[in-house]
């Protein structure tokens, strides 16, 4: 597994578990949530780039949802509302900072087009959707970090296709059991561990002598 | 199977039946799935599309089910029936404004959904009446088997069911409960239960998903990450931190039972006359006003009228529902005439048959 040099990939997407105690916490009327905590990426309510930042107005029970992108966003934080200039400028200065580590403009890995539908990881970035099911394997690099963000995961577990090829089926098995015996580590129930490295071990030889 | 029947029946989810269902209206399970050898809906092109929906369509027809699906072609739909499906709940408002090929198979209780050619080439949607999750996740897991008997989907080991967003890969699920919680936006509590859901990944929208506005209190609780956690993990997770929603909501209706019985009975009572006699009405109000008579049913101070009956006029007093029953297009003011005319009617009815 290779999946710890991939998640050092920076994306201008966050964990929202990296906000906590943030400066968007005591803010009382705004729920802000970033993309990870966001179900679907969204379009910029002001223009047509995708939204980066996402903001929830609760007002009296009702909910208003406002989805901007960069530029748009900048633009919002500096009109902050009256009630709110207070905490405003704080939030500011974050988001500026945020900004800035973005990855660098002209970066040649995101004009790199798929071979079968022919989007770039850059295109992809600025519509939020993905062309084919090739793009996962594509631009596996670049979305290692983005679903790492996303989801806090990057490895799948739960149903799979009946019909995927058996190989595919026990390799997933084996992944499935490697995750357990980490969890197992980590929580110190060497038992379990011990178990399930027996069930990995056996399940190893059984492919070795397929193949 | 006609689309003009929907208008006098109404979708199985609203019968108001099953566990909990004072506070949770519905349950609903969706799954996204896409196929393997076609561009997501996207960057086909409209010949592509139209092949993804005959190959789907013909596929989601002829599954053998105790609940047969229907297919529509979405394009070839008067706007009404589009609209009329988008406030049934069947189809997404993306599905039915944007363009080309797309279609949607629906079962005749109207609890099974199938979108095509939507954001992924499959939405398969199962929406049950009631706190009644693990038998959508039963239906819903059986009719994504018999569907991948018959394609291959696009699925990797490491990430896998690939959807066209990153946001749904994995399992592509996302599991929702539709909560009626009245007397915590009454008592202005229900922003703590947002905070505290947000801080645990779970989203709050209101009653037609996507950006829409939590209308008659209703709010859709749903979980939002699709990678590294089971289909079942993901379930258990919604199953566990509902019931102490639905705990606060009914402690919120009990305190404002206590703090002043009288003021409370007076405020249903009179939402319920409005609704009984106004000559026109938005559907703001409606929502607003059948809300609290909702709430006064489950508290016991409105007795003639039955739970289905008010969640069915929740959805029957919608623009698209209005002008299938006139058989004609209503100008908004029309709309607000007709719409008072039929909440007379019906509450007239109800009333008829209570007594």
């Amino acid at each position: 597994m290779t999946a710890a040099v991939y998640t050092e990939v920076k994306t201008p997407f966050r964990r929202p578990t990296a906000r906590k105690g943030s400066l968007f916490q005591p803010v009382p009327v705004f729920a802000h949530s970033w993309p990870g905590s966001s179900t679907v990426m969204k379009k910029c309510s002001r223009c047509s780039k995708i939204a980066t930042l996402h903001i929830t107005e609760i007002n009296e029970g009702k909910v208003d949802e406002l989805h901007l992108c960069e530029s748009c966003a900048k633009m919002y934080l500096n009109q902050p509302p009256s009630n709110l200039e207070e905490e405003f400028p704080a939030v500011e200065v974050e988001f500026a900072e945020l900004m800035e580590e973005d990855e660098p403009e002209d970066n040649p890995a995101e004009e790199i087009a798929c071979p079968s539908c022919g989007i770039t990881y850059k295109e992809f970035r600025s519509k939020g959707r993905l062309g084919c099911p090739q793009d996962y394997i594509v631009f596996k690099p670049q979305l290692f970090g983005l679903l790492d963000n996303i989801h806090n995961a990057t490895q799948h577990k739960g149903k799979y296709p009946k019909r995927a090829p058996e190989a595919s089926q026990k390799q997933f098995e084996l992944i499935k059991l490697r995750n357990e015996l980490n969890e197992a580590v980590q929580q110190e129930d060497y038992e379990e561990a011990a178990r399930l490295r027996d069930k990995i071990n056996s399940l190893q030889e059984g492919m070795q002598e397929e193949t | 199977m006609k689309l003009d029947e929907l208008t006098k029946t109404s979708g199985e989810w609203l019968r108001g039946s099953g566990p909990e269902t004072d506070i949770v209206i519905s349950s609903r399970i969706r799954l996204a799935r896409n196929l393997a050898r076609y561009p997501f809906p996207n960057r086909a092109d409209n010949a592509t599309r139209k092949e993804i929906t005959q190959l789907l369509g013909s596929n989601l027809k002829e599954l053998e089910r105790s609940n047969p699906l229907y297919v529509w072609d979405i394009g070839s739909l008067e706007e009404v029936d589009r609209q009329l499906l988008v406030e049934r709940q069947l189809i997404s408002r993306d599905l039915a404004e944007k363009d080309g090929a797309r279609a949607v198979a629906i079962s005749y209780e109207e609890n099974v959904s199938v979108m095509i050619n939507e954001e992924d080439h499959l939405r398969i949607q199962v929406l049950n009446s009631g706190f009644s999750l693990d038998e959508c996740w039963e239906a819903i897991n059986l009719l994504d088997d018999q569907i991948e008997s018959k394609v291959t989907y696009a699925f990797s080991d490491q990430f896998g069911y690939l959807t066209a967003c990153p946001t749904n890969v994995g399992t592509g699920i996302r599991v929702s409960v539709m909560l009626h919680l009245p007397a915590l936006v009454l008592t202005k509590e229900i922003q703590k239960v947002f905070q505290a859901l947000q801080k645990i990944n779970l989203t709050v929208r209101g009653l037609y998903g996507e950006g829409s506005q939590a209308m008659g209190d209703f709010y859709q609780i749903s979980t939002q990450i699709t990678l590294g956690l089971s289909e079942q993990q993901l379930i258990k997770k919604l199953q566990e931190v509902i019931p102490s929603i639905l705990e606060w909501e009914r402690r919120a209706r009990k305190a404002l039972v206590a703090a002043n019985r009288e003021a409370l009975h007076d405020q249903i009572s009179r939402a319920y006359g409005i609704l009984q006699s106004a000559q026109t009405i938005s559907s703001e109000e409606t929502m607003h006003l059948l809300s609290s008579v909702r709430m006064g049913i489950n508290l016991d101070l409105i007795h003639e009228l039955e739970i289905p009956t008010v969640n069915e006029l929740f959805i029957h007093t919608q623009p698209a529902h209005l002008q299938k029953l006139h058989g004609e297009k209503l100008e908004s003011a029309d709309r607000n005439i007709a719409r008072a005319t039929y909440l007379r009617e019906r509450l007239a009815e109800s009333n008829g048959t209570a007594e």
